[in-house]
């Protein structure tokens, strides 16, 4: 029903364009033959992407990145299951306190987790370890997976339960064969929005991050503060070109608008 | 088993217990702590910190900066990003699915990769922008806005612009389409539906949009960083300043604190308004 | 001693009482059903039975034996929920034969006993789809097979067609009586549809506030309410002269009392009538028998066999 006029779809070409115009200018100059910031105008070169092998730091920034995001975000999504169960099923007092206190990471800056973290694993030793930003990790992702999770089990029928007790389904037969076949889905995608949380996150990490525990991001923009070349072009034209991918394959495997709303709500879908 | 729900939720009340409220509370406590520059944090109870935070005009300045920034992020996205929801969501599919994720996808998009895009777009003379505008004959000299607070406010309100799409796209998800149509009927015209009928009932999403971007805007970190560079410091990159560069911790978390309860004051008092006002639409 | 008993069974939630007292005695191969409008307590008394809700007081006997005392996943009870809550990531045979999979039946008998099963409700060919690819007719009829495959002591439908639309539900209500008239298993039906109960059972139990009304045979409670609330829950009825008549109870004559046609409604098999008089506004029913009828405005007489 596109009862949209010209106007409107003018309108709509700028906005796009505005959202894209940062996107593609880096990954265009990423392209770009010459030793310093340019746009490719007449010769594509991949020396950019090449030359990322000459910074280790950068590759096992990522392989840190991508390591930490799936860790943190598995255990959060085991730490959400069980409590989106409880909050899903049980009317009990505190419920909605619970509900908003393990969403808050979502109202806290990451500013102040970050300065909050940084003195609290100093003082208990865990600065700058791998530890740490695992913690500082899944606090920071525990509402992306629970969101998601929590919503998988509140759309669970309880009397499809039921009828698998009535049928003579023991507590874990339950549980094994009914709920958490169930809520699957909502577990698996609260996982993928937790790692790209996780991936993505620069603002708390760059606080507890030591030089040798660093993330993909973090290592990014400390090599910004000191220059722009495009090195940092062609590193984040990969990072775009991996979240791009995923973006893709999430979104066919349960739509976009579910994991970020939380629950699908278009029609025509 | 009345116990069960709490049993379940134990393991994230730990975690949050431990990680979350233990660490915050030290944090505030970090604030009242001494400092100097050879012994160190000394932990006494002093409000030498809170004081110079909130009467020495750098820092006024730098929270107004802050805050202004954050205010015109927020209208912007709202002006813009609203309409964009809107005609969104008169499209029909494949057109809307398609646009939707061009238009959220970014926000799964590193915030470094975004800025430094319009790292590019701003930089010095040769940037795109000021080669565009000079093109079109709107300027004769380019403009500067790296380092500048409007490349800042324009930067950031394309990083959280996403957020607000959401927020009024979901809203308007939750509209019964016949309700234009009964207006329409009535012989309303295409901007009175507009203005009577379609905004009274999305201004509930674009206020928890608002509320959502203007947080973000005034605790945001790495794009001020980088558009702003090391003199124009705002709220979060004067704090990362204290705290990694001149290792003065409790003047940091000083700072950290009274921002985050400057937000919380506003996001409440915000939410306050909304319900009270939209109650009646939506009860 | 009857097969299912329920003796005063009560069930309170904070000072109001859903169920309020309930005895019943329920035989082997019975049909019965519970009757009353939302809120009367037959949901209630149901999922008592099933074990999902605690009764707070009263006993429950099944064969002799105290059900209260067994937990619900090994009460051998077959439930039809209202949403039929079949098992969205299963198919069909697999959600027929879970039943049988908890009871430790091997995996060739499951198979055979599925078969027989869908194909005692018509859905022999189904045995690989899944519970979306059904209609609602379709996945209803799945949940009553695999209620009926474990052979259950007694079979509990929970408002089991209310989710049909009018045509089908009328077909489902003649198989289902044919099915358990089959099978002979003890049935327990919940519903609000009063044609429903009368249709489907052997008994009628009509329940008002958590309290059963009348209880017998469907004849005997719509010819001779006990109370005025089964008077009017069990098809209509007119207060005329200090005393109730069924329309259908009441014909046109030559003399009788007074009256004009307000409305004529015709339904297929018989007409419907509302007419004014000097007693009210009085609802008579006639079968269309292809004669003249009374058309609106007319003036008539009405006249019937006094009763209670």
């Amino acid at each position: 029903m596109s009862r949209n006029g010209p106007l409107a779809l003018a309108y709509h070409t700028l906005f796009v364009a505005f959202m894209l115009a940062p996107i593609l200018v880096v990954c265009f100059v990423a392209f770009t033959p010459e030793g310093y910031l340019s746009f490719p105008t007449d010769r594509w070169s991949l020396r950019w992407f090449y030359a990322i092998a000459q910074y280790p730091e950068f590759i096992s920034a990522f392989w840190r990145s991508l390591w930490l995001g799936a860790i943190s975000s598995a255990i959060a999504v085991g730490i959400s299951v069980p409590a989106a169960l409880a909050i899903a099923r049980y009317r009990f007092p505190g419920r909605e306190a619970v509900t908003t206190l393990f969403m808050s990471p979502l109202m806290i800056p990451h500013l102040v987790l970050g300065i909050a973290f940084l003195r609290f694993f100093t003082q208990i030793g865990l600065g700058g370890t791998f530890t740490g930003l695992v913690l500082s990790h899944i606090v920071v992702v525990i509402p992306f997976a629970l969101r998601l999770t929590l919503a998988s089990a509140v759309g669970l029928d309880r009397s499809i339960e039921h009828a698998a007790v009535s049928l003579g389904a023991t507590e874990s037969v339950v549980l094994r064969r009914i709920t958490l076949p169930l809520v699957l889905p909502g577990l698996v995608s609260g996982w993928a929005l937790a790692f790209i949380n996780s991936f993505d996150e620069v603002t708390m990490t760059v606080f507890i991050a030591a030089p040798g525990t660093e993330t993909l991001p973090v290592r990014m923009f400390l090599y910004i503060q000191d220059n722009i070349d495009p090195l940092v072009t062609s590193v984040s034209a990969c990072v775009i070109a991996i979240t791009v991918a995923a973006l893709l394959v999430l979104d066919r495997a349960f739509g976009l608008e579910r994991l970020l709303v939380g629950r699908s709500a278009s029609h025509g879908r | 088993m009345k116990a069960a729900p709490y049993l379940l939720c134990l393991p994230a009340l730990v975690l949050f217990a431990g990680v979350v409220i233990v660490p915050l509370a030290m944090t505030v406590l970090l604030s009242f702590h001494d400092w100097g520059q050879y012994k160190g944090i000394e932990p006494v109870f002093i409000l030498k910190n809170w004081q110079e935070v909130l009467s020495d005009s750098y820092f006024h300045e730098m929270f107004a900066r802050t805050f202004r920034i954050a205010f015109f992020v927020t209208l912007l996205a709202a002006v813009f990003g609203a309409p964009e929801a809107y005609i969104l969501n008169r499209m029909r599919s494949p057109w809307r699915g398609i646009f939707l994720l061009v238009i959220l996808g970014p926000l799964l998009i590193s915030v470094v990769a975004r800025t430094l895009g319009w790292a590019l777009l701003f930089g010095g003379n040769s940037g795109l922008v000021n080669k565009a505008l000079m093109g079109m004959g709107l300027i004769s000299a380019p403009l500067p806005f790296m380092f500048t607070e409007t490349g800042i406010v324009i930067a950031l309100a394309h990083v959280l612009m996403p957020y607000m799409v959401l927020a009024v796209w979901a809203s308007l998800q939750r509209l019964d389409p016949q309700i234009e149509n009964a207006a329409v009927a009535l012989g309303a015209g295409p901007f009175t539906v507009l203005r009577r009928i379609v905004l009274p009932q999305v201004m509930p999403g674009i206020l928890s949009g608002a509320v959502i971007v203007f947080a973000l805007a005034a605790s945001a970190f790495a794009t001020p960083a980088i558009i702003g560079g090391r003199r124009l410091k705002v709220a979060s990159t004067l704090a990362y300043d204290e705290f990694l560069n001149t290792l003065n911790w409790p003047l940091g978390a000083a700072v950290a604190v009274l921002l985050l309860m400057a937000l919380v004051a506003i996001v409440w008092g915000a939410n306050r308004l909304v319900e009270r006002r939209y109650a009646q639409v939506f009860a | 001693m009857a097969f299912l008993e329920l003796e005063k069974l009560t069930k309170a939630f904070g000072t109001h009482n859903a169920v309020d007292g309930l005895t019943l005695g329920v035989e082997k191969g019975e049909f019965v059903a519970l009757l009353g409008p939302s809120g009367c307590g037959k949901t209630t008394t149901l999922q008592m039975i099933a074990g999902f809700v605690e009764p707070t007081s009263g006993a429950i006997r099944l064969g002799g034996k105290n059900l209260l005392a067994i937990k619900p996943a090994k009460r051998g009870l077959g439930i039809v929920f209202q949403s039929y809550a079949l098992f969205p990531h299963m198919t069909v045979a697999e959600n027929v034969g879970f039943g049988l999979e908890m009871q430790g039946v091997a995996a060739t008998e499951r198979t055979t006993r599925v078969g027989e099963t869908l194909e005692l409700v018509g859905l022999g060919t189904f045995t690989t789809r899944f519970p979306r690819q059904l209609s609602g007719g379709q996945q209803q009829r799945v949940a009553l097979a695999r209620a009926l495959v474990i052979r259950p002591q007694i079979l509990l439908l929970d408002e089991p067609l209310s989710n049909l639309d009018a045509k089908l539900r009328e077909g489902m209500q003649i198989e289902l009586r044919q099915i358990q008239r089959t099978v002979g298993t003890t049935t327990i039906l919940v519903t609000h549809d009063q044609a429903e109960a009368m249709a489907l059972s052997d008994r009628i139990v009509v329940m008002n506030q958590g309290k059963a009304e009348q209880i017998g045979p469907p004849h005997e409670a719509y010819e001779r309410p006990a109370t005025p609330f089964v008077a009017n829950f069990l098809g209509k009825t007119n207060l005329v002269d200090g005393g109730s008549v069924r329309p259908e109870r009441i014909s046109f004559a030559a003399s009788g009392l007074t009256g004009t046609v307000r409305t004529r409604i015709f339904q297929g098999n018989h007409w419907l009538y509302q007419v004014d008089t000097a007693s009210g506004l009085v609802t008579v029913i006639r079968q269309n028998t292809g004669e003249a009828m009374p058309g609106e405005g007319d003036a008539v007489h009405l006249t019937w066999e006094s009763r209670v």
